[in-house]
This record gives C-alpha cells, sequence and structure tokens, in this order.
C-alpha cells in the first residue's frame, strides 16, 4: 500500500507544533498500524530525520500507551480497539491519513504524539483505592458478591486509562474515566465502605486539573477501546448526588481515607 | 569469587517460612520513618512491594520508564493466578500447589522459594479481593475457577481474559493511595541507568529523565530491582516493546551475580509471525487450553494443500486430524505445561505437518467446546481473546479453528537471591521475574502473577527489614558521595559513546539480528555446535553495533532511539552469557532442551548427577569470560523423579 501521512510535529512541549506530510509505500495491509508508524520511522532515521516520537508499550490493547488520534477518531476508525490493534487492511490504497495526539489542555504535549497524562494518575491518587493495608485479610469466599454485580463491576474495572474518553469530548470531560473507577468500586461490598467519600474526591480533584463537564454527546463511550458503558456516569452522578445529599463528616476528617 | 549462601532456614518444609518471620530482626515505626528504600519498577512486584513497604512506613522512591506506573508490563498477563484454596474440593492444599510448580520447573528450583510462594499463595487472593478485584464469580456468589497446564486441580483465580491488568490496577491502587498520604514518591518516565555501590551496598541509582534526558542520582538504604524479565533480548516475544534487561544487567556488571540466565520460556500458544515488519508476538492465554483441542493433519498432503490455500481446517474429517498432545500425553493431554507443549507443537510442524502460510503453525480448535458449551459460554470466557485475534489474524476463530505457534514468554532465570531475596550484592534486591527464584526450569501457567505479588506483598516486606535493621543507625544518604558521581559519569559516557558511533544502521535492525540469532541458536531446540556458533556471532554483532549505530536527536530531549539503543547494548551483552550458560548445561530440562540430551521418546533427559544446581554467574570483566558458581539443590523433602505428564 502506499499513503500519505500529515502528521503533527512538535518539538517539545515550549514549541509550537505543525503538520508535516509524508510519502511512504510498499506497506504490507498485514502490518499494524503502529508497525507502519516504525516503517516510517526507520526510514526517517536512515535518512538524518528526527523520528516522529510516540507512546506504545505493550502492542496487544492493554497497557493504554498508546495514544494516536487518527482520523479525526481517537485510536482510529476501527471500534473496540487501541491504535496498536489497529491493521492497515483498514485503510485504502493511496489513502491520506492524518495523525495527531490528544488534544486536550489537562493533557499537554511533550513531542509530536506523546502527550502527558499525568492527570489521570491524580485522580486516582485522590481516593481511587479500597483503603486497606497489606495482611490481616478474612477469607476471599466470606463475603458472597452476586454474580450480575461482580460482571458489572469488571466490565468497568476494564478501563485502560488511555485517555481516549477525554480526547474525544469536545469539553474534554474525564468523566468516562472517573465514572469507570468510581462505578467498579460502588458495585463491590468491598468498595462501598468509602463510596461517598471516594465519589466526592475524586470529582473535586477531576475538577481542579481542568477537565471539562459532560454534556451527554456520548462520544467517550462511542470511541472508548473498551467500549465503557456511558451509564457509568450516570451511576456516578447517582453516588456523587446522594453522597452530597448524605453527606455527613465526622469534624476533623474530610476526603477519604485521611 | 562470589558466596553463595542461600539462608535456607531449618526445620521442616512447612515450618520454615514461619519460623524465619518469628525470628528476624525487626524495625519499629520511628526507625521505619527515618529508612528510605528504592524500588524499580512498578509492575505486580514492584507496586505491591512499594505499597507495603510505604504501609509500613518505610519512605519509598519507586520509578517506572512508563507515562504511568499502572502501564507495567503485568498488566498484559491474561490467564489467571494460582493459589492453593481448594475452593474446588478437589483435594489441592499448599503442598500439592508446591509440588506441582517444583516439578513443573523441571527440579530446578528451591524447594524452600517454592514452598513459602505456595503458603502465601492464599492470602494474595485474599488482599485482591479486598482492594476490589473484581475476579470472576459463580452464581452463588463466590470465587470461580479454572484449569491451567501441568495441574490436575483447578485452582487458577481470573477475571476475563484480563487477570493480570485487574491485579496491576489493584497494587497500582494501593499505591496511589500511598502516593497521596505522601510515603511513595514516584518517578515515571524514568529508567534505570546504573546502581551505585558504597562500601560494597547497593546505595542509590542513576536514572534518566526521559522527558528533559537529565541524568540524576537518587539515594537510599535499600535498592530493590523489579524490573521484569529479558524476553526482549530475542526481538520478537510477548514482551512490552520497553521491557528490557539494563537494571539486572549493570547489576550484574557491579557484582550481582546472574541464576541460569538460559532457562527461557517459550509460550505454546501465541499468534504465528506474519511479516519480516512485525515488531511484537501476541499471546493467546494458557487458559484456552481448558477448551481448546491442538492438532495438525495427519496426513502431510492436508498440509501442505493447507499450506497453499486449497484446503480449509474445517473441511478436514474428525479421523485426519491428528490431536498430537492427547496422542502423546494421555493423561494431561492439552494441559501439558508450556515447555513440553511448545516442543510437540515445534516437532510437528519440524516433521512437516504444520499449517498457516508459513508451515510454522498448529491449531487450536473450539469447536468441540461450542458444540458442547454453545457459543455464548465461550464468549463470555474468552470473548476478549477471540476479538484479539480476530483483530490480527483477520479470521473468525468462532468458526475457523485458531492458528497458534510458540514465542518467548518468559525469562525464569534472572539475578540470583537467596531466601530473603537479595542479590549477592548487599542491600540489593530482586524480586518478581527479574529474579531466578521460584520457577527453576520452567514456570507453570498462572505462577508468575502470584510470585509477583508474593514477593511484593508478604515476603520482601519481611525480609528487607532483617537487613535495614542493621542500617538504623546510618543517617540519610548524600547523593553528592564520589561514589555516585562516579556512577553518574560513567552512565553519561556511556551515553555519549552511543551518540557518537554515528553509524549508518538503525537501533532496531541490530535488535533483529540479534533476535535472529537467538531464535536459531538459542531458542526452542539448542545444541553444542549452534550455541558456539552464537557465542561468536553476538560477538561479532557486538562490535559492529559500536561502529556502526545511527542514532538521530540529542540526549537533552526525548528520544526513543537512544533509549532503544541503551537497551540493545545490554541485550547484546546479556545474548552471549545465555548462550554461555544454555552450553555448559549438557542436559535438557525444562523450557531448555539439549538437542543432544533427549529421550528415545524426544523427551527432555536431565543430568542430577552433574547438573542438579543453579548456575550463578559472576561477571569478570568485559573482554574475560565469566565465572560460574553453582548453588547445588538439595531435594530433602520431595522425591526427584523423570517428569511424566502421559
Amino acid at each position: 500500500m502506499d499513503l500519505t501521512l500529515k502528521i503533527w510535529r512538535q518539538k517539545n512541549a515550549a514549541s509550537k507544533g505543525k503538520f508535516v506530510t509524508y510519502k511512504i509505500s510498499d506497506i504490507s495491509p498485514n502490518s499494524s498500524f503502529l508497525e507502519m508508524m516504525d516503517i516510517l520511522n526507520e526510514s526517517l532515521v536512515l535518512c538524518g530525520e528526527d523520528p516522529v516520537a510516540f507512546d506504545h508499550d505493550c502492542r496487544e490493547g492493554i497497557c493504554g500507551a498508546c495514544s494516536m488520534y487518527i482520523n479525526g477518531h481517537p485510536h482510529g476508525p476501527d471500534k473496540a480497539i487501541t491504535t496498536c490493534q489497529l491493521h492497515m487492511r483498514r485503510f485504502k490504497d493511496g489513502e491520506t491519513i492524518v495523525i495527531e495526539p490528544w488534544r486536550a489542555r489537562p493533557f499537554p504535549v511533550l513531542k509530536d504524539l506523546i502527550v502527558d497524562r499525568t492527570a489521570f494518575d491524580k485522580i486516582i491518587q485522590a481516593g481511587g483505592y479500597v483503603s486497606v493495608n497489606t495482611g490481616g485479610i478474612p477469607d476471599a469466599n466470606s463475603i458472597p458478591i452476586p454474580k450480575v454485580k461482580a460482571d458489572l463491576s469488571m466490565d468497568a474495572a476494564a478501563c485502560i486509562g488511555c485517555g481516549a474518553c477525554v480526547a474525544a469530548c469536545k469539553n474534554a470531560s474525564a468523566m468516562l474515566f472517573v465514572a469507570a473507577k468510581v462505578s467498579q468500586f460502588a458495585l463491590l461490598p468491598q468498595g462501598r465502605v468509602e463510596a461517598s467519600e471516594r465519589v466526592q474526591a475524586m470529582v473535586a480533584e477531576m475538577d481542579n486539573l481542568g477537565f471539562g463537564n459532560c454534556t451527554n454527546t456520548g462520544a467517550c463511550e462511542a470511541e472508548c477501546p473498551k467500549e465503557i458503558s456511558i451509564s457509568n456516569i450516570a451511576r456516578m452522578n447517582r453516588e456523587f448526588l446522594s453522597a452530597k445529599l448524605g453527606a455527613q463528616k465526622p469534624s476533623g476528617r474530610t476526603g477519604s481515607d485521611a | 569469587m562470589a558466596e553463595l549462601n542461600s539462608k535456607i532456614p531449618k526445620g521442616q518444609l512447612a515450618e520454615k517460612w514461619t519460623n524465619y518471620k518469628d525470628n528476624i530482626a525487626l524495625v519499629n515505626p520511628a526507625n521505619k520513618r527515618r529508612l528510605e528504600v528504592i524500588v524499580v519498577g512498578t509492575g505486580l512486584a514492584g507496586a505491591s512491594a512499594a505499597a507495603s513497604l510505604a504501609e509500613m512506613g518505610f519512605k519509598v522512591k519507586n520509578y517506572c520508564y512508563q507515562d504511568s506506573p499502572r502501564r507495567a508490563h503485568s498488566i498484559a498477563a491474561q490467564g489467571g493466578i494460582n493459589a492453593a484454596k481448594n475452593y474446588q474440593n478437589d483435594g489441592d492444599s499448599v503442598y500439592r500447589l508446591f509440588y506441582d510448580t517444583i516439578k513443573g520447573g523441571d527440579y530446578r528450583a528451591r524447594e524452600a522459594n517454592v514452598y513459602r510462594l505456595a503458603e502465601v499463595s492464599n492470602a494474595i487472593i485474599d488482599q485482591c479481593v479486598a482492594q476490589g478485584v473484581p475476579f470472576a464469580r459463580e452464581y452463588g456468589g463466590l470465587l470461580d475457577n479454572r484449569s491451567f497446564g501441568g495441574a490436575q486441580v483447578s485452582r487458577t483465580f481470573y477475571a476475563r481474559g484480563q487477570t493480570g491488568q485487574q491485579l496491576l490496577l489493584g497494587a497500582y491502587s494501593a499505591l496511589s493511595r500511598q502516593v497521596k498520604k505522601g510515603n511513595v514518591e514516584l518517578f515515571t518516565r524514568h529508567e534505570m541507568l546504573d546502581v551505585v555501590l558504597v562500601e560494597g551496598r547497593a546505595r542509590g541509582i542513576i536514572v534518566r529523565n526521559m522527558v528533559t534526558g537529565e541524568i540524576e542520582r537518587h539515594a537510599a538504604h535499600a535498592v530493590v530491582l523489579a524490573t521484569g524479565g529479558y524476553g526482549n533480548v530475542f526481538f520478537l516475544s510477548t514482551n512490552a516493546m520497553g521491557s528490557n534487561t539494563t537494571a539486572i544487567w549493570k547489576a550484574f556488571r557491579r557484582g550481582a551475580v546472574f541464576g541460569n540466565p538460559c532457562f527461557t520460556q517459550i509460550h505454546p500458544t501465541c499468534i504465528p509471525v506474519h511479516g519480516d515488519f512485525q515488531s511484537k508476538l501476541t499471546l493467546m492465554s494458557e487458559s484456552l487450553r481448558n477448551d481448546g483441542r491442538i492438532w495438525v493433519p495427519k496426513q502431510k498432503e492436508d498440509a501442505e494443500k493447507i499450506r497453499k490455500g486449497t484446503l480449509l481446517p474445517t473441511q478436514i474429517k474428525e479421523e485426519d486430524r491428528d490431536y498430537y498432545l492427547e496422542r502423546r500425553y494421555p493423561a494431561f493431554g492439552n494441559l501439558v505445561p508450556r515447555d513440553v507443549a511448545s516442543r510437540a507443537a515445534k516437532e510437528r510442524c519440524d516433521a512437516g505437518f504444520g499449517v498457516g502460510e508459513t508451515g510454522l503453525a498448529v491449531y487450536l480448535d473450539f469447536s468441540d467446546a461450542i458444540n458442547r458449551l454453545g457459543k455464548s459460554t465461550i464468549e463470555a470466557r474468552y470473548g476478549n481473546l477471540f476479538q484479539m485475534y480476530e483483530k490480527i489474524v483477520d479470521e473468525n476463530p468462532y468458526k475457523t479453528p485458531m492458528m497458534i505457534y510458540p514465542a518467548v514468554h518468559y525469562t525464569m532465570g534472572g539475578l540470583w537471591v537467596d531466601y530473603e531475596l537479595m542479590t549477592t550484592i548487599p542491600g540489593l534486591f530482586a524480586i518478581g521475574e527479574a529474579n531466578f527464584s521460584d520457577h527453576g526450569a520452567n514456570r507453570l501457567g498462572a505462577s508468575a502473577l502470584m510470585q509477583g505479588l508474593a514477593d511484593g506483598y508478604f515476603v520482601l516486606p519481611y525480609t528487607i527489614q532483617n537487613y535495614l535493621a542493621d542500617q538504623i543507625s546510618v543517617p540519610k544518604f548524600s547523593n553528592d558521595l564520589p561514589e555516585f558521581k562516579l556512577t553518574e559519569e560513567e552512565a553519561v559516557n556511556r551515553l555519549k559513546k552511543l551518540m557518537n558511533v554515528r553509524g549508518k544502521n538503525t537501533v532496531d535492525s541490530f535488535h533483529k539480528k540479534l533476535g535472529h540469532i537467538m531464535w536459531e541458536y538459542v531458542g526452542m531446540g539448542r545444541n553444542a555446535e549452534g550455541l558456539k556458533k552464537a557465542i561468536t556471532e553476538i560477538r561479532a554483532l557486538r562490535e559492529e553495533f559500536w561502529k556502526d549505530v545511527k542514532i538521530p536527536g540529542e540526549m537533552n530531549e526525548i528520544n526513543p532511539e537512544l533509549e532503544k539503543a541503551s537497551r540493545v547494548a545490554d541485550f547484546l551483552e546479556l545474548g552471549e552469557l545465555m548462550a554461555r550458560d544454555a552450553l555448559h548445561r549438557d542436559e535438557s530440562c525444562g523450557g531448555h532442551f539439549r538437542e543432544e540430551f533427549q529421550t528415545t521418546e524426544g523427551e527432555a533427559l536431565r543430568n542430577d548427577q552433574e547438573f542438579m544446581y543453579a548456575a550463578a554467574w559472576e561477571f569478570t570483566g568485559d573482554t574475560q569470560e565469566p565465572k560460574l558458581n553453582k548453588e547445588v539443590l538439595d531435594y530433602e523433602f520431595v522425591e526427584v523423579k523423570q517428569r511424566n505428564y502421559k
């Protein structure tokens, strides 16, 4: 396959970026999208040019590192996959492909297609956990959990933290990411104990980091490589509302796990 | 000469760990706050260790090369985690898990370590459930199990096909909680370049900030390496692109001995190689062997037609299929251990019965299971794996059998550690895949997750105290000590040297050549002649690399080519050591198959008289050959037998 690539190039966080056009030929339709990028980079290095920097690691759709905006879609045109799972047979010979980084203020570009997603870690640090220490835990089967609840929890827990939901959203909202974590725990008895503190702390941190609000366009769900359902956002809103209404804080204790 | 003191506690097998814990030195809470520990790596072992140490009160610094700790490659583990809960009432016990692991490792692991692993396995499941890990459950609300290779019980806990992800996110959440509390300082996009020794003890590390390119010195009272395995020495493997050997290799060069470097696990069920441009291989979980049946055509002519594309696998009649694992190993069938299944696939393909365009593939067929259980059950069990397969191969595995072939997956070898998980450098610990300890010559499925979390949650947090208890009077370290400056200088000079080669060939081109040599001569089948050839060829390639590698850009910026070059330079040294280790071990055991040493039926033939030891290699200088030390394995409690899965 012969292709034209329009790729966002940006030297570092401080400099201005621009699109640069590259021609690439003889690409096998069976190669993955990132393998096509490898081939491009190999040729750039041999010409003495700086290769295109992009995040990637596991190349099997689970680590959440890869983060390209391809032809207007995070992770490209296919449903339910990450960029590293996208294959070139999905494109037409002679096609022009536009490749950009995630664009959202809380995810600043570091170089070319690499963005800084530390904000997601900060949201988890705000309360995305069950406050248990290692050791001294009762037997794993001491609390039965209805299979339906465990399965719903797993559906939410499948989030890979890639940030496609934020990139897809016109408001750069992180609601789907936060809702997935809130839901995973809210559905399990182990997570219920701190559910109220957790949802408040995580939402506050999300707002604090500059992510936008949800206006129910559903782009996040449509573009999520793990098909995390938008119903998790509804669940989070319920959790948040009941936490705010029923908020009873003992004096001197704020947030979860202070 | 390195002194190998395994420090195995005295007493009966089942009492060793308890006795050890009862008698070690502890550090009191006030002193814990003054002691700093560096943990490199944020996978299952690293994240669980960092979180647990911080919960106990130590000050922890935790490093990863990824942009977030949640992306460490443990995330990609699919199938499950073993524990001796015996929830299925099928006769499982701590002893049985221990025994299966020792046997699975072909009697090349240390009894006391393996027993401890089995002993703490149950607490891991309790811990993870308490963290909110959504394991698969039965309708009654209790935890579900499946079977993995090398076991006749169902002891594997799982979260769909994403068990590693869920366990890692559990450890990551515990870690995040400690970051918030200020007990862990996190350094993402930081790569360790070297370990710093002060008066013979590990006291810190040199890291490169991968965003600014800055080289930094970090000091602590102890250093823990949880940096994973080195399968990427083969270029193509199921490891993540960034997985590398640099941390443990630098530790080796500083005096930590390296245990059993040649013990590599070739996983039988991966998606076959499809072209020169391929960058990595994708695993299809071993759990698929619960319901999938492996076969090739009985007739060579059928195999040839399939390769040419004139015959479809679904057109081959039942009686014309050779379910070779069920035929050769009726007792374990499709669930034989990985090394056995891989070799059997290679044997069939080498004999001309392989399928796929290249002839290097066998079928993993679900049609029986779909007929028996229905498509929806199979979809619920393995849906995400089937989807992954379809995306890569462009075929629907519900309708046509999957094609699979063995690929490099895991390295049982790693830094030699004693019972306390300490290397031969005092104060330097190695946990998880980075050490050599528990899997002998072959790891059983679903045991890597178990070992990573056992080391991180339940073993290291105890054993490291026995070292740190001595260190309470040692004041906080300054990274201005001459040892830090010198080690930093060496690291910087090495990077400069790489940048200044300004040759003509890319890093990947060298890495691919190395991978080719490794797969050809140090892969699934090895022989003395090939291994000697490998040593010569790797040396030549290493020389060429340092004369001809081309790295664009600058050192003080994000520079993925420089990162890769630095890692490949280390792989080029490690590859030779692996070949040397494989050459010296004149026997076949587990994943190490020397073609000269096999039974008449083609099974691995051990030589317990001469090789019942862990090979512990010691660095002696760049131009000298490494020195072999031996830790003789003493089987006090189990009877050593020829492995038999028939």
